[in-house]
């Protein structure tokens, strides 16, 4: 069904929903590549107008990818909690943004909420916000998630140690988890992404990662970030393993490109929640995103890579995981292509993930191909604080050596504690103080060379 | 007034920015700096134009005969907006290609710039060199190589259907990263033609001499060929188990029959 907003004399046609959504997208490269953009500035804004007037059940009668043909589609809208959407189901979308920045929307309603909602309306509404609103309304949301921590307590952030190494060395690894752990990094989860998909290679490194863990009783959970095939192979061979990697994206296609379909997310989930490696929780699952996967698939079917990114996350939470981030800025320049698009593109993602239920942090991040450097990055950064990101990523001075990109550093993680007096997960802020790396009041301690942790990354590196 | 990491000697296990110290919770002035001059670096890295010409030479020089192909991004501010451009051959090269294919052949290699020239330029040649030995010892019949430019790991697909290749397998300059600015990628797809997903593929990263070598590197990919034309098939679904063929931390000179 066509739209059609009127300004003055002008009538601005949007010929559907989805045409509708991509015009009132804030302006990104991608949706420009894709085609599907406002052509001008006004008629973005006419569009935002016309579908703040949308009745948010419209969402529920029009899916923008045909349900017959997708089957994440199907898990939204099979899956949609009417009750809980009851208390928002005659609001507009403009009615439903003006609910989320008042008082009435608790945290305990909009947890209630969360069920209730589609991607879909995440995303439409986020699409009239302006980023000090997807900052208030995000920080109102909590998510808390438990495997041997506790992530996503209200004053709290949490870091992922990446410790990648570009031919993943033991010894350069271990050097590199030493360096996070003692600047008080890893509560998240200490994940290592592989140059190597050989089997071997992610046996050997979820080992070595085990056995830091288990030997200093690190209330943290480890991850190879490797295809959930592989994951489920190493299973079966009794590797140990935490958290089960994959990236996901807001259609099939687009995971079909992965090599991934729900089926075997739920065959991912159900082995790694077998193993029950969790002490205080089994959120077992690890998921990243990012806007502009499923364009590049060629799987985007005319929709926003905004509204696809939050069906991805419709994806995340029908499998309870334990922590998703958006690697927002990782895609390159043809999706986001400034650190202006990056931004926005990173406080609406923490958004939506956060308002549909989903333990949301961020990838702050850019590539050496786009329009950005560090002072991006720590506005993105600041921005998120404030917004209550779960967590973000830590690699030693912000570069990837693996991946050939920057990210968050642990010093950065250490400013923005500094900054908005942010708490890690309780139970490795008390581990961090026993292992007298923090004081009681969070800072570092001087470090010493006598550390054990130093004792035992040289020995075994010797 | 800055905090040292008694670590820094473990500086040598890794490329990666460890034990830098600190003032308060914040970076030394030193290393705001170093760090600057690196992103300046690798922004330049991606800009650099890429010498087609040096490189076919270069591969000539090893006795391969070589093609060259465009992709249909023409200048490269449209390649950086435009990866569709860069995934497909111009309408020239396309004519080119399949004027020249000949009887079809198990392999099509490509060289391609990729999103760091530098990367192409330097690693090209001594990686030829490596797989060209292996590329004979397993007998494989190959087509000209065909030399790149504005172009994405995905053009490899329409060459290698146009050039009637059982499999194709792209040399490509990596995005560059601080450390890195000179990586180089090698993707392996059976039987090209365009459509072809990512899932199908096989990667091998960070090619050059302080990453992966070049006689490991071409290695792999000849473990991988073999693999991919007895089990017909590349990407997810073919794990690299490659390094159970180690001796001690060394390819050996044969793969011999799988």
């Amino acid at each position: 069904m066509a739209h059609v907003h009127r300004i003055g004399a002008k009538s601005f046609v949007f010929s559907d929903l989805k045409d509708l959504m991509a015009k009132a997208t804030p302006p990104r490269s991608g949706d420009m590549l894709a085609g599907i953009a406002a052509a001008t500035a006004e008629e973005n804004v006419a569009a935002r107008m016309c579908l703040a007037d949308l009745p948010l059940k419209t969402f529920l009668a029009e899916p923008l990818v045909p349900y017959e043909g997708d089957e994440v589609t199907r898990l939204i809208l099979d899956s949609h909690d009417g009750a809980a959407f009851a208390p928002v189901s005659a609001m507009t979308v403009g009615d439903f943004r003006d609910f989320l920045l008042s008082p009435a929307a608790t945290p305990e309603v909009l947890a209630a909420l969360a069920p209730g909602l589609m991607p879909e309306m995440a995303a439409a509404v986020s699409k009239i916000m302006r980023n000090q609103d997807l900052i208030l309304a995000a920080r109102k949301c909590r998510v808390v998630t438990r495997f041997r921590n506790t992530i996503g307590l209200p004053g709290t952030m949490a870091v992922r140690l990446q410790p990648n190494h570009p031919t993943d060395d033991a010894a350069g690894v271990s050097a590199a988890i030493l360096d996070g752990l003692l600047y008080g990094c890893g509560d998240a989860v200490i994940g290592i992404n592989p140059a190597s998909d050989s089997v071997p290679v992610i046996d050997r490194l979820l080992k070595l990662m085990d056995e830091i863990i288990s030997r200093f009783e690190i209330p943290t959970q480890s991850c190879v970030l490797t295809h959930i095939t592989t994951a489920i192979a190493l299973m079966d061979r009794g590797a140990p393993v935490d958290l089960v990697f994959q990236s996901i994206a807001g259609t099939e296609g687009a995971n079909r490109s992965f090599g991934i379909d729900l089926k075997l997310l739920a065959e991912g989930t159900d082995a790694a929640r077998s193993l029950k490696r969790g002490t205080v929780g089994q959120n077992a699952m690890y998921f990243e995103t990012g806007q502009g996967s499923a364009l590049s698939a060629g799987a985007h079917h005319g929709v926003d890579q905004q509204t696809l990114e939050a069906r991805a996350y419709g994806v995340a939470r029908a499998f309870d995981p334990l922590l998703v981030n958006t690697v927002v800025g990782f895609i390159g320049p043809e999706y986001l292509y400034d650190g202006k698009q990056i931004i926005r593109a990173g406080l609406e993602d923490h958004f939506c993930g956060k308002l549909l239920g989903v333990p949301l942090g961020v990838d702050v991040c850019y590539t050496n191909h786009a329009e950005a450097d560090q002072d991006d990055m720590d506005t993105l950064l600041t921005l998120l604080g404030a917004a209550g990101v779960t967590y973000i990523m830590g690699i030693p001075g912000a570069d990837d050596v693996m991946l050939n990109y920057q990210s968050t550093s642990f010093h950065d993680a250490l400013y923005i504690r500094e900054v908005l007096g942010l708490k890690r997960a309780p139970e490795f802020e008390a581990w961090l103080e026993k292992m007298d790396i923090t004081g009681t009041d969070g800072r570092l301690l001087p470090a010493d060379a006598r550390h054990p942790l130093l004792g035992y990354v040289v020995e075994r590196a010797a | 007034m800055i905090a040292r990491d008694p670590w820094s000697k473990l500086s040598r296990h890794t490329p990666a920015r460890i034990a830098l110290g600190r003032t308060g919770a914040s970076l030394p002035t030193e290393e705001v700096l170093r760090f600057a001059l690196a992103h300046a670096q690798a922004r330049d890295a991606v800009h650099t134009p890429f010498d087609a010409a040096r490189v076919e030479e270069e591969v000539r020089g090893l006795g391969f005969s070589t093609l060259r192909a465009e992709s249909a991004a023409q200048a490269r501010d449209v390649y950086l907006r435009r990866p569709d451009l860069g995934r497909r051959l111009s309408d020239e090269s396309r004519t080119r290609l399949a004027q020249a294919a000949g009887e079809p052949v198990d392999l099509v290699l490509v060289v391609a710039d990729g999103l760091s020239s530098a990367a192409v330029h330097a690693h090209t040649l001594p990686f030829l060199a490596a797989l060209k030995a292996r590329i004979t010892d397993a007998g494989w019949t190959t087509a000209p190589v065909v030399i790149a430019s504005q172009a994405r790991v995905a053009l490899g697909d329409e060459v290698g259907h146009l050039l009637k290749a059982r499999a194709v397998a792209l040399l490509v300059g990596e995005r560059p990263g601080l450390s890195s600015p000179d990586s180089l990628g090698l993707y392996l797809t059976y039987n090209p033609k365009p459509g072809r997903s990512d899932a199908e593929r096989n990667c091998i990263s960070n090619v050059r001499p302080e990453g992966l070598a070049y006689d490991l590197a071409a290695f792999k990919l000849a473990w991988h060929i073999r693999e991919a034309f007895a089990r017909q098939i590349t990407g997810v679904e073919l794990k690299d188990e490659s390094d159970l063929l180690l001796e001690t931390g060394l390819p050996p000179l044969h793969l011999g029959a799988r």
